[in-house]
């Protein structure tokens, strides 16, 4: 450390020694809010129907494995299940963020008749909450014969406004329109440009959508449950509402719980995969003048 | 050079460009007319019937004006539950834009080379990896008479017998309050920080060689920078906030007690759902529309101050 | 500007078609498939039966005769295909279902018809009630005999009656005891003997004089004020809403004004049923004295296979407490369009009229069956005690309750008027609300949920 920034740190504001140990105190208080939740559901995971009942412990049951087999074995298609939420969050994920990049990138880089119009709209049509329209969403997806189909899941995520919106926040403070033109003077066509250029630039702000978007999709219930009714098609979060209401011969909080861990699995590995690309410092290098 | 003909070329050029613009625009609005607009029209259009179910029986749809509109604003839950929603948003929010901001500045901070900052940075979203619906039921169990939290809290001498906290409207409010924020802090700061990544480090270096102190810093390069990120977090929230739901109904048990003070607006929507009474639930969404319209109109004004033309 | 609309989404669905193959080819249903011709007399190849849980599949898996398991959904009986369509009844998702699908049942591609849904008591009558009917008349439509029915307890058929048409058949039933704990009993009353005990809570008056007793021990009489809110609503002498408006029986006002009472002296809570402190009451250091249940909460939810619960060491007993009541149940209609009535008629026949079938049911399965015959010889049978009680058989106790309740004061409006009566309550007897207010609390909820009974 050099001389200087000492001198300057102690003339005006804390000593860097004290500002990192309170840092690292908030960080690791923190930390605990953030790590409590997945020990109480690894324990109460552990733990028998019966065991439950008598209230809460910090010393894991020995019903793990107990639990693991009735779920696996139990005839609530959990696999099955996860299979499904796997693919109905990873393509509105893929799809949404593919979509919103290129509805941002259209109002960020060029300059047509309407586009402010456009935008307000889109800004307009994002603060309509989405249980507003499920009624309406329901019994047309009823007319169109899309129910019990995975598309009223997914293909909606094409038309994200929040995400747009991040998107081309995110474009203002990142993606110079200079850089297009250097594009368009070596000859490349515009869904090049898109596709090419702007698309990794754009890394760490898909990066994070794509999670957010995943893990919405993966944790939502309210409209896969109005939507899928064949078991071998249902998602994770219904199979679980399903155990939860199951009857008194079955019922067992035990197995909730683990399903509810073993639900969570997938998301956390998806998370950390895409987390390396925002966490890891990923300096996007190439958007320097 | 012939300045003319220069200029008649790159504008034929730049209208051919913006033809894509268009045409990248199509699909969002193609899916959006669908799967959203359609619906949604239906529900504006609603609004003006007389349309629910009675068991299985369909009443309406009878045209009944503005009718649904003013037992809305008579009836006095509108301001209620706008109240509760604001109140349980801003008890959640504030903590989460200021740690928010604080890790995005420690994170940043060159001088500060905190380490495991890896770990923190991962550890702060895993919260929002939680259903809804599980989390909320761990607060249960953890805030019940007989949980954990009371009984720590009797141990350490801090009460002599339990704090039922759900049924004390401030214990309520705050819990709510308290769980989006745990939830949704680490968003908000991957938010911040993503925008970071576009901050151009030799900035940073720059300014630590002129001298300037970590707080300078933060204020004068970081901040500004990220306003349209910060503008987006405080819209966002602020919608997410408004469309409340989840945490409290779970909590409550649907009930938004106690009395009703922690009930939101979209948990009284969800009220009109059961009944699928699509007149009044239109109306009411209407409102929600206006009243959001309006506060993100007001954020957007503010701090974008006219620069989007 | 309409036909624009339309032209404009048909382009759109093609194109929203095309853009996802895969997943839409596979969801796309066999609306005009080959067997749209189901001619008089022949039936259809597939079974349909909506419901929220696997109650009813494992009890068509276990006891009806001939019948394949395939997977966890599916079975076969003969040449026909069972397929069970379960959808949780959270967030009223279940009903919303059969909303949604039974009014147009009778067009529906065969394949796709409802044949069987089951239902239960709180919202039992917004079905069977139904004007155009989509439940099948038992008897008329599906063939079942008077003689058939003869030996079902007759609260079981009124909760499935509507307008005199019964629609609707049962396989079990739920008469509720009151169930103490006896360590606590011999303590403050001198006795853990149902026969000593049952005298002093035959009537709210003692059961509420009991109460101020076990408080002086540091005990409460029940977890919850809710506890006791099926047995005074089970015995109400009018219905919740007569002639289009919301109207509060004699004994639920008398639930109100005993309860206020208990809760203001600490004598009970307001917990939640089913929460942490109402599970917690079923362990040895439990501070409740007693419960009010059917033979399942006894069976299935007191932790009998937890260490250090009362239910382990057999230390509860039943008596048969102030009033009787029912609690639970399963009913099972049959849909308004079946192309199946024969099969349903006889599912119906052998799971709720064969006593044969249902005495395996209460020996697998520990449900108190709809068979009066069946039931009687089990209470007599000492093979039947119940550990859990101590080794008391408290059949004969069910027996009696199920003779004696009556569910003829249900309405359409049950489950809501319910639900919302004892969260108003709960928020007046915690305080919150005075009881007008709370009135006024129960009345909105109650409009929101009923628009037609909105003052």
């Amino acid at each position: 450390m050099s001389e200087t920034t000492m001198n300057n740190t102690t003339r005006k504001g804390m000593n860097i020694h004290a500002r990192r140990t309170i840092a690292y105190i908030v960080l690791g208080i923190l930390s605990f809010l953030c790590l409590i939740w997945f020990y109480i559901l690894f324990i109460n995971a552990t733990r028998s129907n019966a065991g439950l009942k008598t209230g809460f412990t910090v010393v894991p049951g020995s019903f793990l494995v107990q639990n693991f087999t009735n779920m696996i074995k139990g005839t609530v298609p959990v696999l099955n299940g996860m299979l499904n939420s796997l693919i109905v969050a990873a393509s509105s994920a893929a799809l949404c963020v593919y979509f919103s990049c290129m509805t941002a990138f259209s109002i960020h880089a060029y300059k047509y008749k309407g586009r402010t119009a456009l935008f307000t709209f889109i800004l307009m049509v994002m603060m309509i909450p989405t249980q507003v329209t499920a009624l309406g969403f329901i019994s047309f997806m009823n007319k169109l014969k899309l129910m019990d189909t995975f598309v009223p899941l997914i293909l909606p995520a094409i038309a994200a406004p929040v995400v747009f919106f991040y998107m081309k926040q995110y474009m203002d403070s990142n993606l110079p329109l200079s850089l297009l033109e250097a594009a368009r003077i070596d000859g490349c066509s515009e869904p090049q440009i898109f596709n090419r250029i702007v698309l990794p630039l754009m890394k760490p702000a898909i990066a994070v959508e794509a999670i957010f978007s995943f893990v919405s999709s993966w944790n939502n219930y309210f409209t896969p449950a109005l939507i899928l009714s064949t078991d071998k098609k249902k998602t994770l979060p219904i199979l679980i509402a399903q155990l939860r209401s199951a009857d008194w011969l079955k019922f067992d909080m035990g197995v909730v719980y683990v399903t509810i861990a073993f639900s969570i699995f997938p998301v956390i590995v998806v998370y950390l995969i895409l987390s390396k690309s925002i966490v890891g410092g990923v300096t996007a290098g190439g958007v320097k003048e | 050079m012939s300045d003319k003909k220069y200029k008649h070329k790159q504008k034929s050029a730049v209208v051919s460009y913006n033809r894509w613009g268009y045409l990248f625009l199509v699909p969002f609005f193609a899916v959006y007319f669908v799967f959203q607009l359609i619906p949604l029209f239906t529900t504006i259009y609603n609004s003006f019937f007389e349309n629910y179910r009675s068991g299985l029986t369909q009443i309406g749809p009878n045209f009944v004006g503005l009718r649904n509109y003013t037992t809305i604003l008579t009836n006095g839950d509108l301001i209620n539950y706008s109240k509760n929603t604001l109140i349980m948003w801003i008890i959640g929010f504030i903590p989460q834009i200021i740690i928010s901001l604080l890790l995005a500045a420690w994170f940043t901070d060159p001088s500060l080379r905190l380490k495991g900052q890896r770990f923190f940075k991962t550890v702060i979203y895993l919260p929002n990896l939680i259903m809804a619906s599980a989390f909320s039921m761990l607060f249960f169990t953890l805030f019940s008479d007989n949980g954990p939290v009371n009984s720590i809290l009797i141990q350490l001498g801090f009460l002599s017998k339990p704090f039922t906290f759900m049924s004390n409207v401030t214990a309520v409010r705050c819990l709510v309050g308290f769980m989006n924020f745990v939830m949704w802090f680490g968003n908000t700061t991957i938010l911040l920080m993503a925008g970071m990544m576009g901050i151009d480090q030799s900035l940073y270096e720059a300014a630590e060689i002129d001298g300037a102190t970590a707080t300078e810093i933060f204020w004068k390069i970081t901040l500004p920078i990220l306003r349209p990120i910060l503008v987006y977090v405080l819209i966002t929230s602020l919608i997410g906030g408004l469309q409340m739901f989840d945490v409290p109904q779970i909590l409550t048990n649907g009930t938004g007690d106690p009395a009703r003070t922690s009930m939101t607006l979209i948990m009284y929507l969800n009220k009109h759902l059961f009944s699928k009474n699509f007149g009044m639930g239109g109306a009411l969404s209407v409102f929600l529309f206006i009243i959001t319209g309006i506060l993100s109109m007001i954020v957007f004004r503010i701090s974008y101050a006219g620069e989007i033309k | 500007m309409k036909k624009l609309a339309s032209v404009l989404l048909s382009a759109l669905m093609v194109a929203s078609l095309a853009a996802c193959g895969t997943a839409t080819d596979a969801g796309t249903p066999a609306t005009d498939g080959g067997e749209t011709t189901v001619t008089e007399g022949a039936e259809g190849s597939v079974l349909n039966i909506y419901c929220w849980n696997e109650e009813f599949k494992s009890r068509l898996e276990d006891h009806y005769p001939g019948y394949e398991k395939i997977d966890a959904t599916s079975g076969k009986i003969g040449d026909v295909t069972v397929k069970f369509t379960i959808t949780p009844s959270d967030d009223n998702a279940y009903q919303n279902k059969l909303d949604e699908t039974l009014p147009g049942n009778a067009q529906a591609a065969a394949d796709d018809r409802i044949d069987i849904f089951l239902v239960e008591a709180d919202y039992a009558l917004k079905y069977t009630g139904a004007e155009p009917a989509v439940a099948l008349d038992v008897k008329g439509d599906l063939g079942l005999t008077d003689a058939d029915l003869a030996n079902q307890y007759q609260y079981t058929k009124d909760v499935v009656t509507a307008n005199g048409v019964l629609r609707g058949v049962s396989w079990q039933g739920c008469p509720g005891v009151m169930i103490y704990r006896r360590d606590m009993a011999k303590e403050v009353f001198g006795s853990e003997d149902p026969a000593d005990i049952a005298p002093l809570f035959d009537s709210w008056e003692k059961f509420n004089e009991a109460a101020g007793k076990l408080k002086e021990a540091g005990y409460t009489i029940t977890c919850s004020a809710n506890d006791t809110y099926r047995v005074y609503s089970n015995n109400v002498t009018s219905k919740w809403v007569e002639d289009g408006k919301i109207n509060i029986d004699k004994n639920i006002e008398k639930w109100v004004e005993d309860s206020k009472a208990l809760v203001d002296a600490g004598e009970t809570n307001t917990y939640d049923l089913w929460g942490d402190e109402w599970n917690a009451g079923f362990m040895n250091d439990g501070k409740v004295f007693c419960y009010f249940g059917p033979a399942w909460l006894i069976n299935f939810c007191m932790a009998a296979d937890q260490d250090g619960s009362v239910a382990h060491d057999g230390g509860w007993a039943a008596v048969e407490g102030p009033q009787g009541f029912n609690w639970g149940g399963t009913w099972i209609c049959g849909a308004q369009g079946s192309d199946n009535p024969t099969l349903v008629a006889d599912i119906m026949k052998q799971l709720t009229c064969t006593e044969s079938v249902m005495t395996d049911i209460v020996k697998k399965d520990s449900d108190f069956v709809n068979n009066k015959p069946a039931m009687e010889a089990a209470a007599k049978d000492d093979s039947y005690a119940f550990p859990i009680l101590g080794g008391q058989n408290p059949l004969a106790m069910f027996c009696a309750g199920a003779d004696k309740i009556s569910m003829a004061n249900i309405s359409n409006y049950d489950q809501g008027c319910t639900e919302e009566f004892q969260n108003a309550m709960k928020n007046y007897f915690d305080g919150h609300y005075t009881y007008e207010e709370a009135l006024d609390a129960f009345y909105k909820a109650v409009g929101e949920k009923y628009p037609e009974l909105a003052q």
